[in-house]
């Protein structure tokens, strides 16, 4: 009895050694490197979608001699697996999973990974809500799993649409739609298929971006004359103006519901700013090397922000929240919006003349294109 | 060695939480048992992430178009005056005018094409305008949105000084999406950054 307590004590310590350099290295720079695994066993559809899932959350595919983790298993009618830790010498998981899809269960399986070993909050089954453009200039939006799989159309207005936004928690988005011939915001349940119009004043419309707790949107308007910040209840009654700047866009909440950036001008540059979500003290925030930055994105931890900064091409940068240090370019890229688990980012980058979803995990600047889609992708928002 | 420092106090804790439970329970905690069944949502997709199942399409019932604007239904009078007018692009397609890269400031040189629009709204009290304010492919989607409103923007206020009431002018902003040219060059980018007049006249028995 006492050996054996102390054996597992002994391949417990080995296993939170793993688990707290990984936590020292999340605080660096955004030059990680990756978790190496080995996979064995997966030859199908399984295969893929594991390997696309843990690829963009910062882990490698490595033969068996150089991983730290094994995961083996099959994909053959349904996903079982097991995950070792192989310098502990100790499975870590031992999973076999049935109905849903097959897609389904190896995202489920996915999932299971990379909880056990980063303890982050799985993304596998998530989804993402996008605008889909056809050469005509109109479009539709698109609610697909998080890798583009599954894509189904939300609208069928064939008319110019922009921003969808989800309400947290909920089977529901807000967007911008051209269907009545002006920019006006919808509000839109998935589950019923209602919508509804929260905001079709004169002029502008556009870019909202829901509370953390769903109860407001924060948007672009410009019916006083410019386009500003505005915050309503999510239902588009008690509408207040917060921001008065000549050329705002973009807002976003903070995690905590206390803040609202957005992008604006201030002494003839281009800035991103935060404001008290009632009004307040506009506060400018440093993006030093990040010219012309636009589209902030707040992560759910509350520590970074995403942005996209123009310098001649568009490039994806992240910056502390606090401002402790200046912001980093990661790829090309606009758009971003991050994952529930605060390290991936979905976001679209140029091919050619159209733009394509992509995932990017942050930490390690690894990232793949979600599945081929027609037309040209963009302004992909992550389900919380 | 650091890590050491941060190990050492996690497995004491740890064994003294084995101590107390009992080896066996504590293990099997963290190591769950080989076959155990996972199942992941249901046959339709549902679970617990949003969202599984399928989307409806709007409902027809709401409406023509099915859109139920009531509830919460921000629309200004402003907007109404407009509705149903007829659309003239081409009455004043000669007088579009155009804008420098990134900027919203009406160019001197367009005070002729301004000039021609208002002639055109005071020779014809029931006509109404409607500004579209567009942008070139450079700057991102919502930012250019807002940029091609501000350029709608600022022609509303320079035919205001010439003499056009405001509550006659109804704007909106395409953003990068609706450019004159598809082209991808400096030639193309500067047909793009532009505002189109277009005249609107009052709907049959008006």
């Amino acid at each position: 009895m006492k050996k054996k307590l102390l054996l597992a004590i002994g391949l417990l310590a080995l296993n939170f050694s793993h688990a707290q350099e990984i936590d020292i290295q999340r605080e660096g720079a955004f030059a990680q490197k990756p978790v190496p695994v080995a996979l064995s066993g997966f030859t199908g559809e399984g295969a893929e979608v594991l390997k696309f899932d843990l690829y963009v959350q910062g882990f490698s595919f490595v033969p068996p001699e150089l991983a730290q983790y094994l995961i083996a298993g099959s994909d053959a009618g349904a996903v079982s697996g097991t995950l070792t830790d192989k310098f502990a010498k100790r499975t870590l998981l031992s999973k076999v999973y049935n109905g849903a899809s097959l897609r389904r269960q190896a995202h489920a399986f996915a999932d299971e990974i990379v909880q056990t070993i980063r303890n982050t909050k799985p993304i596998g089954q998530t989804k993402i809500a996008y605008k889909s453009q056809g050469a005509s200039g109109a479009g539709e939006i698109f609610v697909a799993d998080f890798d583009g799989h599954g894509a189904q159309a939300v609208t069928t207005d064939g008319a110019i649409v922009a921003k969808p936004a989800w309400v947290p928690g909920q089977r529901a988005i807000f967007y911008t739609s051209y269907a009545r011939g002006n920019p006006d915001i919808f509000y839109h349940s998935l589950s019923s298929g209602q919508r509804r119009v929260v905001a079709g004043y004169s002029g502008l419309n556009t870019s909202a971006a829901v509370s953390p707790d769903g109860s407001k949107i924060a948007m672009v308007l410009s019916k006083a004359g410019s386009p500003n910040i505005w915050v309503s209840s999510a239902d588009g009654s008690n509408l207040k103006r917060i921001t008065t700047g000549l050329e705002d866009s973009s807002p976003c909440w903070s995690p905590d519901g206390e803040w609202i950036c957005f992008a604006t001008k201030h002494n003839e540059r281009r800035r991103l700013a935060k404001i008290p979500a009632g009004g307040g003290t506009v506060q400018y925030l440093s993006t030093v090397g990040a010219p012309n930055p636009t589209e902030p994105d707040w992560s759910p931890d509350g520590k970074w922000i995403a942005f996209t900064s123009q310098m001649g091409d568009f490039n994806i940068c992240v910056m502390p929240a606090d401002g402790s240090a200046p912001p980093t370019a990661l790829v090309g890229g606009q758009n971003p919006s991050w994952a529930p688990n605060s390290r991936t980012l979905a976001l679209n980058r140029a091919m050619g003349y159209r733009q394509v979803l992509s995932v990017l995990d942050v930490f390690t600047k690894q990232y793949k294109d979600c599945a081929r889609a027609t037309g040209s992708n963009s302004q992909p928002a992550w389900a919380k | 060695m650091k890590m050491n420092r941060l190990v050492v106090p996690l497995v004491l804790a740890l064994a003294a939480t084995l101590a107390t439970t009992g080896c066996k329970k504590g293990v099997s905690k963290v190591t769950p048992l080989p076959g155990q069944r996972a199942i992941v949502g249901d046959n339709n997709g549902g679970g617990n992430t949003l969202p599984g199942g399928g989307i409806v399409p709007p409902d027809s019932n709401s409406g023509g178009s099915g859109i139920n604007t009531k509830p919460g239904g921000g629309e200004t009078a402003g907007l109404n005056e407009f509705d149903g007018m007829i659309k003239d692009p081409a009455a004043l397609a000669a007088y579009t005018i155009h804008f420098a890269f990134d900027s919203s400031v009406v160019k001197k040189g367009e005070h002729s094409n301004l000039a021609a629009v208002a002639s055109a709204l005071a020779g014809n009290a029931t006509d109404k305008l409607l500004i579209e304010g567009n942008c070139d492919e450079r700057g991102t989607e919502e930012y250019n949105r807002a940029l091609g409103e501000r350029r709608a923007l600022a022609a509303r206020e320079a035919l205001a000084k010439l003499g056009v009431s405001p509550d006659r002018i109804r704007t909106i902003s395409y953003g990068k999406d609706k450019p004159a040219d598809p082209g991808h060059d400096e030639a193309a980018w500067a047909k793009n950054r532009r505002d189109d007049f277009i005249l609107l006249h009052p709907k049959p028995g008006m």
